[in-house]
């Protein structure tokens, strides 16, 4: 009998979680929702910085901000997105794996990289590797702030200034995990800096703008926001990435909870009818041996 | 009457798109007004406060600590770092934020007074944008 009881607790147990899962679940699904808002809302600053910048480059096609030229490669930065919270199936890892394969590679080259990294679960991985941690901020939440980030952008921005050779940096990278669909997500790596010279062809070529300060000065405050929207947008799309991920993974937690119950329930009919069983036989022997 | 489409949009999102009659905006080196057919203009924008006239000549106020502003014939962008609308303005947290920035001046080394002085230009500017904002209400 007491084995019966067993089952039946263990099926009540699982039942439960098998509710948390569900409601981790619907959670997720509605802040994917509103995530994915926020991710349209980002497309117009960045739209109208890249014009802007576009112009300030056409203005001055002589003069070569530090931002826009390619230098000689001693050493890299990145800036590393990840999640402050678990149960995201394999998101984090991906972008670890593949975090680990560039810095390999640069390793290789003689490159070396130094990280700053956004977002708890990162900041737990490469505590115990052997890596070059320059800045880390964890707790940034499910609805980012550009307040938060605006510190190691800007620690990012100095040590390119500096330069490789002082200990700087010559080229920053941005790890994260882009949004195709709620089914997949990829970990990728963006260049920051140098930024993608823009197109200036499609500009209209017979007025220039009035420049307050001198142009050249007010591309670096241009290129620092273009740059600093692109970390905010990383930051929120990979928000949306660990609730789709989220979402996945408590859905096939619910699922394989369900069949767990199913088994049990299997389990728990059988004993309970080699039960009835039993007691069925004792009841004929005893009567079979009082007729006798 | 010629009117300007206004769009003010900062990374986290867009905070205004209409049309104005006029724009008053806190330029880095000194305030400009943009009435219709302006010359086109790029500058950068220091801590204050963006007045947008509407055509029915209501006036919407925005705090801005900074950003770009370009100006073409007819149209306006801001593109704000933080702009919160003038009417999530809270007075008294400015006041305070003033308070304090006045202090860590008055208790700074070399060092840190570029840094309170920048920080005390911004609280200034947040709250005369609140007070003014009161005025209005009241």
């Amino acid at each position: 009998m007491s084995n019966l009881k067993e089952i039946r607790t263990k099926i009540g147990s699982v039942k439960n979680t098998q509710k948390i899962t569900a409601a981790m679940e619907m959670v997720a699904a509605s802040k994917l929702r509103r995530t994915q808002d926020r991710m349209r809302q980002t497309r117009p600053f960045a739209d109208k910085i890249r014009t802007a910048i576009g112009h300030l480059y056409k203005a001055n096609p002589e003069y070569k901000h530090p931002y826009l030229v390619e230098r000689d490669i001693k050493r890299v930065g990145y800036i590393v997105i990840t999640t402050d919270r678990g149960l995201c199936g394999g998101l984090n890892v991906n972008e670890f794996r593949m975090l680990l394969n560039e810095l390999r590679e640069w390793k290789s080259k003689g490159v070396e990289a130094d990280l700053c990294l956004l977002g708890s679960k990162g900041v737990q991985f490469f505590r115990s590797l052997d890596v070059n941690v320059v800045g880390a901020t964890s707790n940034i939440g499910e609805n980012p702030s550009m307040s938060d980030l605006i510190a190691s952008i800007t620690m990012m921005l100095e040590a390119f200034e500096t330069g490789g050779e002082e200990g700087g940096i010559d080229s920053l990278f941005l790890v994260h995990n882009r949004f195709d669909s709620t089914m997949s997500q990829k970990p990728q790596s963006v260049t920051l800096i140098p930024v993608e010279a823009p197109d200036a062809e499609e500009l209209p070529q017979h007025w220039d703008y009035i420049y307050e300060p001198e142009a050249t000065e007010l591309l670096t405050s241009v290129l620092q926001r273009y740059i600093e929207s692109q970390v905010y947008r990383g930051t929120v799309e990979n928000v949306a990435c660990e609730m789709a991920a989220k979402m996945v993974a408590m859905k096939s937690a619910t699922d394989n909870a369900g069949k767990l119950i199913d088994n049990l329930q299997l389990d728990y009919n059988k004993a309970r009818q080699a039960a009835i069983t039993q007691e069925i036989s004792e009841i004929v022997g005893g009567a079979a041996a009082v007729s006798e | 009457m010629a009117t300007l489409h206004v769009d003010i949009v900062s990374a986290e999102g867009e905070i205004f798109s209409g049309e104005a009659a006029m724009v008053f905006a806190p330029a880095s080196q000194g305030d400009v007004g943009i009435a219709p057919r302006h010359a086109p203009l790029l500058t950068k924008l220091r801590p204050g406060d963006l007045r947008v006239q509407t055509p029915e000549g209501e006036e919407k106020f925005f705090y801005v600590t900074g950003g770009i502003l370009e100006v073409q014939p007819h149209i306006v962008t801001v593109m704000a770092d933080t702009a919160m609308r003038g009417d999530e303005l809270d007075e008294e947290m400015a006041r305070v934020a003033k308070e304090a920035a006045e202090q860590q001046l008055a208790s700074a080394s070399k060092q840190d007074i570029e840094h309170a002085q920048q920080q005390l230009v911004e609280a200034a500017a947040r709250y005369r944008a609140a007070q003014k904002l009161r005025g209005r209400k009241g």
